[in-house]
């Protein structure tokens, strides 16, 4: 039995062969998004201009400073930081198993020359564009503020926001892609979007300083919680200030959030599209 | 001729959903230009056979070749050659009619221009040119169905691979479907077919095989099949214990099959025998039929329901 059972259960880690065919999958989402821009766009412009309203000018006005710097100051890197991780982690959940499941458009498109591998890839890369849309949307935005009312944007490498938005898109992608796999229907992403998702949003250095935590927890932030590794990042290249923690200087922390980034992502990358396709041809 | 070419050969297929057997090594063949239909009550693995000839699911065992291509291996060349109109329905939403076909023929690396004139093509045979700019919600069953067609087309495949094509449409549809699956075989593009509809596999299948519970129980030319299994004519009549013995006198080699409160006799005698015995036993509410590929189908999976 050992043959049939080989060719049915694909490793878990076999590299994906791919080719230039994921692009027409990641086409065929674009044409859907540019299709419907006025819905998709509209509301993310309107998220972090809120955030900004009621964090910073709100929340913010009874805050003097954190760590040295006005609170807008340290909060607006980390919106783009979250700006990332939902855009991509939505999009790879909710959109990528409608499409899946209820739309049945994967079954279309692998009746093609397009394989399944390509697909997933094609969806992962797709979820990677639209954490870098919104991301750059949120940018704009802090980009606005900072030239009209007050200066949020400190080093000339903000720019670099956009290709981290799109590798940090694709980890958050890949590891929602993993999600995917395993969800028996759409509720199932409750799971992940209370039990991961949120505690992300305000634990990893978003809204107060790592330091604030426990040693333990923060330990755990900087081990295995990968929004901690963007906002990391995005302080470094928006406000130009990563506060050391755990005894790591600010350089030190900047090189493990972009090593751990890479890891995870080619580790999530590979994983998902293996079981997204053990999943769909099983 | 090229018709002794088998294009479709499967040896030992088999294909388990974990432990569940719906594939149970099958082999057969199919050769150039020939619409073979695989008919078979829910669950006898029809549509498992069709979805392992274009590679969305592998065979656990044995194998199979597509124009002397393995589905093990050459997906990819197997799927730019096969076009599928799968059961259900999964056309794009997202997009209109036209962009469907448009962005299906993007997936087989079709030019944008070539795209364009296959689409229009295929609406205008189809009749969905009214139809082209709205989306897929607005489309009744029927369009649904005729779109899912059109688009097994637009890559122009040498084989062609039909899922229950007409379940849910209109007799004009129906025979729309019909006239395009005779007028695709006069082109020499070699078809699969399943369905229920057993007329419509003896319209259109130069060769049926009838799988049951995974295995090919069954296979040959429609209408010898008929005449094999079921002979020429049937014989029914309201089931009435008294009849019986004169019945089974009449009839010793018949085949007697207890309908509810109907009878149905079948001989392997030529056309013409119930009229002779009817002459001298008249009875009420007899009907004399020719036989078809429905009866077949009962006599060689039986009558009682599958579940999926």
């Amino acid at each position: 039995m050992t043959g049939p059972n080989l060719r049915k259960s694909p490793a878990r880690f076999a590299i994906p062969k791919l080719s230039y065919r994921v692009w027409k999958v990641w086409r065929r989402n674009f044409d859907v998004f540019t299709k419907t821009i006025t819905v998709n766009f509209f509301p993310s412009l309107l998220e972090p201009i809120l955030y900004l309203l009621a964090f910073g000018l709100g929340l913010g006005g009874y805050i003097t400073s954190v760590l040295g710097q006005p609170y807008l100051v340290f909060i607006s890197p980390a919106l783009v930081a979250i700006a990332i991780m939902n855009g991509s982690f939505f999009e790879c959940t909710f959109a990528s198993f409608v499409r899946m499941y209820f739309q049945k458009t994967f079954d279309a498109i692998v009746a093609t020359p397009v394989s399944v591998e390509e697909v997933v890839a094609g969806e992962l890369l797709w979820g990677a564009t639209r954490a870098t849309i919104n991301a750059t949307i949120v940018l704009a935005v802090i980009g606005v503020v900072s030239l009209t009312i007050r200066p949020l944007i400190f080093t000339p490498l903000f720019l670099l926001a956009i290709p981290l938005a799109f590798f940090g898109g694709l980890m958050f992608g890949s590891i929602a892609m993993c999600f995917t796999a395993a969800a028996p229907n759409i509720d199932f992403f409750n799971f992940p979007s209370f039990l991961f998702l949120t505690p992300m949003f305000f634990l990893c250095g978003t809204f107060f300083p790592l330091s604030k935590l426990p040693q333990g927890a923060q330990g755990v932030a900087l081990a295995i919680l990968p929004l901690t590794q963007v906002v990391n990042i995005a302080r470094g290249i928006i406000s130009g200030h990563v506060e050391p923690i755990l005894g790591l200087s600010s350089p030190i922390l900047l090189l493990i959030s972009l090593v751990w980034i890479i890891g995870v992502t080619l580790f999530f990358f590979v994983l998902s599209i293996n079981l997204m396709k053990k999943r769909l041809t099983s | 001729m090229g018709s002794t070419e088998a294009l479709i050969e499967a040896k030992g297929l088999t294909k388990l959903y974990g432990e569940v057997i719906a594939v149970d090594h099958i082999d057969f063949k199919v050769y150039k230009g020939e619409c073979v239909g695989f008919l078979g009550p829910n669950g006898a693995g029809k549509t498992t056979c069709v979805r392992m000839m274009y590679c969305f699911l592998p065979p656990s065992s044995g194998e199979l070749q597509i124009a002397g291509l393995s589905v093990n291996t050459q997906c990819r060349q197997i799927k730019s050659l096969v076009g599928v109109a799968p059961q259900e329905d999964n056309l794009d939403p997202d997009f209109t009619v036209m962009k469907n076909l448009t962005v299906y023929c993007r997936y087989f690396d079709i030019s944008k221009a070539e795209a364009a004139k296959r689409a229009n093509e295929q609406l205008k045979f189809f009749q969905l040119e009214e139809k082209r700019d709205v989306t897929i919600d607005a489309l009744s069953g029927g369009m649904k169905r005729r779109l899912i067609f059109a688009r097994a087309l637009i890559n122009q495949p040498q084989i062609l691979l039909l899922d229950e094509p007409t379940t849910g449409l209109d007799p004009q549809a129906r025979h729309l479907a019909w006239d395009e699956v005779r007028n695709l075989k006069k082109k020499q593009v070699t078809i699969i077919l399943t369905t229920h509809y057993m007329d419509e596999a003896a319209v259109l299948c130069d060769r049926i095989l009838i799988i049951d519970k995974g295995k090919i129980i069954e296979e040959g030319n429609p209408s010898e099949l008929v005449k094999k299994h079921v002979g020429e004519e049937v014989l029914e009549v309201d089931y009435d214990e008294r009849l019986l013995p004169a019945l089974k006198e009449a009839f010793p080699d018949g085949d007697f099959e207890r309908l509810g409160d109907r009878l149905q006799i079948f001989t392997d005698k030529p056309h013409g025998v119930f009229e002779g015995f009817l002459k001298d036993h008249p009875m009420p509410n007899v009907t004399i039929r020719t036989t078809n590929l429905e009866d077949v189908f009962l006599k060689l999976t039986g009558r009682g329901l599958r579940e999926e």
